[in-house]
């Protein structure tokens, strides 16, 4: 990988910040965007743009085929067998919700969805208001001292009463990468459907849902160098068919009368209204830019990365990180003692360098490790071992400024 | 001085680390705890009246987990507000909340303001304002023992 070409193709990565060059490394939180992806959103709205599935005219066929392209891309990208199982969505937290309330209508009073502790709000609320409505049991498999999942724990709370488990890949607030396949077939044998929460996992690691072997997969577009506003909901297609739908209105009807409406098949059925016709080509010019540089070399140049910045984190003293899963995303979530995390992404900010400081939307996570919040730097593929230097030499002022 | 040193002014920085009127208060006669989701601090400001709602604050503590600068804020408020009136107080509030806010450079008279000056630097880091004004949500709910406020609340 050529970092220097690929750091040329963000635009944003030459900008300054506080006067200083900018260091991005709050990629967990959203990640920048490559000119192929701003070119292609440009492309369509200067030149392209028009509704799909309903014009007999050119532009609205060139539109319709677009999307369906980019569905065709998305479906590539994750190995789903059929491209029809790919519903595009607002993001992570609606595929969820979607699920949630399509698939948890079957659930009945005592039924048990199994979570884990480490997971963001967005895979934890939608199934508490879930049992709330229903009368369902929520249950929490907890994590070990280095921040991976407990898998007897995991294993232990599994029963066949459990009906759904809902686990994320990779943890944003850790950076573990969670044993998925593995995490799927112990919930597969009790019987229990199995949602992934991919939204930290795919602008780092292949996927392949079959190989997982789970029933729902959710991911967002901007935490894969697409733009806002669109993600994707896999699911496999028994259940999505069997599933009632989970908004109403046009685009996903066959005939509508005021004595009864039919439904389209998917993924129509699940993408009432005008979808976001730009966000999905923009995802999916994501997907093309992302099999130029290729997987494999993403996910060696980022090992390599995380390995230094870890090493170079742990000489400072009183700098504490959250997770040291053996296996793990380019995330380094780290507290200094005596120092609130607030703090440290202020004064880091006055350096150029974006970080994330808080709870990450893992509060439950939080509690459990007794912090409030902690500073978290991810990285992505773009971001160089000399950014990892300049984040050592700020936290260093930090902690100056603090003695 | 830079932006970054009029936040984090020597002032700011020895509140944090020594927080005057840190702990509960017993008796009280008021207790709110502030909140901020959007960070997940949460700060408990106790009071003391002769009665709930009555006659001039005798004192002014606080307890939780929280920035430099909510820490800070915190701290320098249990000073200025001690012995004020509960209107007095209000006043104070709205004073305060103006400074951090201020679209211009706020005139600040040291003399009457205090270690509360060291405040002014916040309002460059539009950021930060809500962990300045977190205890004194807080400290406005204790007068009406109202338990719980929250930054996020009525925008």
């Amino acid at each position: 990988m050529n970092i220097a070409a690929v750091r040329s193709d963000f635009p944003i990565l030459s900008r300054e910040v506080s006067g200083k060059p900018l260091v991005y490394l709050d990629n967990g939180a959203t990640t920048q965007k490559p000119c192929a992806v701003i070119d292609k959103i440009s492309r369509f709205f200067e030149y392209e743009n028009s509704n799909i599935h309903r014009g007999v005219h050119y532009l609205s066929m060139d539109a319709t085929d677009q999307y369906d392209r980019a569905r065709l891309r998305l479906a590539e990208m994750i190995h789903a067998p059929d491209t029809n199982e790919v519903i595009f969505v607002r993001g992570t937290t609606e595929a969820i919700n979607l699920v949630a309330n399509s698939y948890g209508e079957r659930l009945q009073e005592g039924d048990e969805i199994l979570l884990t502790l480490m997971e963001h709000h967005a895979n934890i609320v939608p199934w508490q208001m879930l049992a709330e409505r229903k009368g369902l049991v929520i249950r929490v498999a907890g994590i070990t001292e280095t921040g991976e999942l407990d898998l007897d724990d995991f294993t232990a709370k599994l029963s066949e009463k459990t009906k759904i488990a809902a686990f994320t890949q990779v943890s944003n607030a850790l950076g573990t990468i969670n044993p998925v396949k593995e995490l799927t077939r112990l919930a597969k044998e009790k019987g229990a459907m199995v949602l992934v929460d991919g939204a930290q996992a795919v602008p780092h690691l292949q996927v392949d849902v079959q190989d997982i072997g789970c029933d729902f997969y959710a991911f967002s577009s901007h935490k894969m160098f697409g733009p806002d506003g669109v993600g994707v909901l896999w699911g496999k297609q028994e259940w999505l068919n069997s599933m009632p739908p989970y908004q109403g209105g046009g685009d996903m009807i066959e005939q509508v009368s005021f004595a009864g409406t039919t439904y389209r098949g998917i993924p129509e059925r699940f993408e009432a209204g005008t979808p976001n016709i730009s966000g999905a080509i923009g995802l999916g010019a994501a997907v093309d830019y992302l099999n130029q540089i290729g997987h494999a070399e993403i996910e060696r140049y980022e090992k390599e990365l995380l390995d230094y910045a870890t090493a170079a984190m742990s000489e400072i003293e009183g700098l504490n990180i959250h997770g040291r899963a053996e296996n793990k995303v380019g995330v380094i979530s780290f507290t200094l003692d005596g120092i609130h995390p607030h703090d440290i992404g202020t004064i880091l900010d006055t350096e150029g360098v974006a970080i994330r400081a808080g709870h990450h939307c893992a509060q439950p996570l939080m509690d459990h490790l007794k912090i409030s919040g902690t500073a978290r730097a991810s990285f992505a593929f773009y971001n160089t071992q000399e950014e990892a230097d300049t984040l050592v030499a700020a936290i260093r002022k930090v902690q100056k400024m603090f003695a | 001085m830079d932006d970054l040193s009029d936040l984090y002014q020597d002032i700011i920085l020895s509140h944090n680390k020594h927080p005057h009127n840190e702990g509960d208060l017993d008796p009280h006669t008021g207790v709110a705890e502030g909140f901020n989701p959007l960070c997940g601090d949460r700060l408990k400001v106790y009071l003391r009246q002769a009665e709930q709602g009555k006659g001039n604050v005798e004192a002014v503590t606080f307890t939780g987990e929280g920035c430099a600068i909510s820490k800070a804020s915190a701290s320098i408020m249990t000073s200025a507000v001690k012995g004020l009136s509960a209107d007095e107080i209000e006043a104070k509030v709205e004073e305060v909340v103006a400074l951090l806010t201020a679209q211009d450079e706020p005139e600040i008279d040291l003399m009457t303001m205090g270690d509360l000056a060291a405040l002014a630097g916040v309002r460059k880091f539009p950021a930060r304002i809500k962990c300045a004004t977190l205890a004194w949500h807080a400290l406005l709910a204790a007068l009406k023992d109202e338990s719980a406020v929250s930054t996020e609340a009525d925008g």
